[in-house]
């Protein structure tokens, strides 16, 4: 059934259109500006054009380097994420039960890393990987691994992805749990009577039928393993060296750290053209792709 | 019926012998119960080394505490500077829940009923601001809400909160109020309702469950987050996960002080999430499945 046509509704939606502009849009538009400007301090700004974003997307510059290196490591580290916590998500949501008192006390459970400051999280792996006071360093160096995080860029990069999925898997898990939720019981008789094995089923019912929802989960773990910035500045700091400094530790560091307004705004404008690009690539393959399989 | 496809993962292959169909029954309650394991012992980890005196901790490790103290809990609930953060926190989020859900309800409404104007393109530009890295945002909030007036205050927080929040908060809403027939809008028109009235009265009780959602979202987000709240507050407004990036004293590292407020800034969200049970799934669907 189509909606009804009713340009009245924009008064319904304008409140939200006007705070998200006031907390959305002024904020863009000064980074923008910025973005095409240079200073010699006191609040003296003249035009700079395009240099600041021929300066970051060229490689062979100083800040284009460190834009460039910074940029493949949060790409690594968001491929590394989805492709660690999208199938181990789908695991864990078929071990689910479906009924009685374990349901809730393992949603209860799986949530739990979800609702935890960003910098707890960070904490937390930070005491639980140290060598001296922490389980997970200790253990490892009882085993004969030399393990330290602060030190070692691999050991680094295995404590933050680590992190990660300890922290965000859950949203998979439950997105994938709800999805499965939604299948009615008559698709499993079905299959039992056509002899299907586990597999065969996952393939054919639960795979298409978490479509949407892996979509989701896919979407909101790209963005925000993009974005991270907290847990592995907390747990790192960036290093050991530049190992870990993501593009928003990075950002961080040229803004508030150097105050270099001009090349940050250029770098901010950059970074969240990449996010949107490609949220609305996968987006809009994925929808043209379900609407595909309706016909 | 249901409980032979209680775990369709289990199913065993034709003709598999019954020693394998029982490891295969048993696998996923493996997998389940390995991961749980591996969700709480990094949490076990900190509520552990917030019992333990900072002597033990820097003596060697121990697997619980060998002289249980509350002396951490004693100085976060005793010490100002660091149980104001707490309600500073609070503050700000139920603040940030409050603004987000009342100007996230009407509009999620008209996306759900209606066509009109550039809907489509105001529905990702909305979204295209959860997208946006909040390192972008840490610098000019500041300048911002210094120009205002409300730089250190609870009011900054929320309102920067909202950058992220209302597109959420809207997203789900939406999802729950497309599940709602349309019928009954026009039924209540027949009848002789207001819209206001039966916004409120009728439409609002329906999609309890999703306002419930949201709120939880809401609440999530504005609680987990650091770098904003970090960079819009100094000292009448620092919330506690400000407060702990600062426990470095002269003396090293207070780590049993670290893993107390550590602690206790999971015990809310562990609350709201027991209230939020039954519904949790769906929602982290969006009300989408």
């Amino acid at each position: 059934m189509a909606k009804p046509h009713n340009d009245r509704a924009w008064f319904l939606v304008l409140p939200v259109v006007a705070l998200v502009a006031f907390s959305a849009l002024i904020p863009v538009m000064t980074v923008v500006n910025y973005s095409v400007q240079d200073t010699f301090g006191n609040n003296q700004f003249f035009w700079n054009g395009t240099a600041w974003f021929q300066e970051l997307l060229d490689p062979s510059t100083d800040l284009g380097g460190r834009f460039f290196d910074a940029l493949w490591r949060t790409l690594l580290f968001s491929g590394l994420c989805l492709l660690i916590e999208i199938p181990l998500g789908i695991a864990v949501a078929l071990t689910l039960p479906r009924q009685g008192w374990g349901v809730a006390v393992s949603l209860v459970v799986l949530a739990l890393p979800l609702l935890i400051p960003w910098n707890v999280v960070g904490t937390i792996w930070q005491v639980f990987g140290r060598g001296d006071i922490g389980l997970l360093g200790a253990g490892l160096q009882a085993l004969g691994i030399n393990y330290n995080y602060a030190q070692n860029a691999f050991d680094a990069w295995a404590t933050v992805v680590a992190m990660d999925v300890w922290h965000w898997t859950s949203l998979v898990v439950l997105l994938c749990y709800a999805g499965l939720r939604a299948i009615p019981d008559a698709y499993y008789q079905a299959a039992k009577i056509d002899g299907a094995g586990a597999w065969a089923i996952f393939r054919a019912i639960q795979l298409p039928k978490m479509q949407r929802v892996l979509t989701i989960a896919v979407l909101l773990r790209f963005m925000d393993s993009f974005m991270i910035y907290t847990e592995p500045f907390v747990v790192t700091g960036g290093g050991p060296g530049n190992a870990t400094t993501f593009l928003s530790i990075d950002l961080v560091k040229i803004a508030l750290g150097q105050f270099d307004l001009g090349k940050a705004a250029a770098m901010s404008i950059v970074y969240n053209l990449i996010i949107l690009t490609v949220c609305w690539i996968f987006f809009a393959t994925t929808t043209r792709g379900q609407s595909e399989a309706a016909q | 019926m249901s409980t032979t496809v209680a775990a369709p993962a289990a199913l065993p292959a034709a003709q598999a012998p019954a020693r394998t169909g029982a490891l295969r029954a048993m696998a996923p309650r493996l997998v389940l119960g390995l991961y749980v394991l591996f969700l709480l012992v990094p949490i076990y980890w900190l509520v552990n080394m917030s019992f333990k005196t900072n002597l033990e901790i820097a003596s060697g490790m121990t697997l619980w505490p060998q002289q249980p103290t509350m002396e951490n809990y004693r100085r976060i609930f005793t010490d100002r500077s660091w149980y104001s953060g707490y309600i500073n926190s609070l503050k700000f989020v139920g603040l940030n829940m409050a603004i987000s859900l009342s100007v996230a309800l009407p509009a999620a409404y008209a996306f759900s009923r209606y066509r009109f104007l550039g809907d489509k393109h105001l529905f990702f530009w909305l979204l295209s601001n959860r997208m946006a890295p909040p390192a972008v945002f840490a610098l000019p909030f500041f300048q911002l809400y210094s120009a205002v007036g409300l730089f250190d205050t609870p009011w900054a927080v929320a309102l920067a909160h909202c950058v992220f929040n209302i597109p959420l908060a809207v997203w789900i809403l939406e999802g729950f109020m497309s599940g709602v027939p349309r019928e009954i809008d026009e039924m209540a028109a027949i009848d002789g309702w207001s819209f206001p009235a039966f916004f409120v009265r009728v439409f609002m009780p329906l999609v309890a469950g999703g306002i419930g959602v949201a709120a939880f979202f809401c609440f999530m987000f504005s609680w987990v987050e650091l770098l904003l709240a970090r960079t819009l507050t100094t000292v009448d407004a620092k919330p506690i996960v400000a407060t702990m990036t600062r426990t470095v004293s002269a003396a090293g590292m207070d780590w049993g002080l670290l893993a107390a407020a550590g602690v206790l800034t999971i015990i809310p969200g562990a609350i709201v999430i027991w209230f939020v049970r039954n519904h949790i799934a769906r929602g982290f669907a969006l009300g989408r499945v």
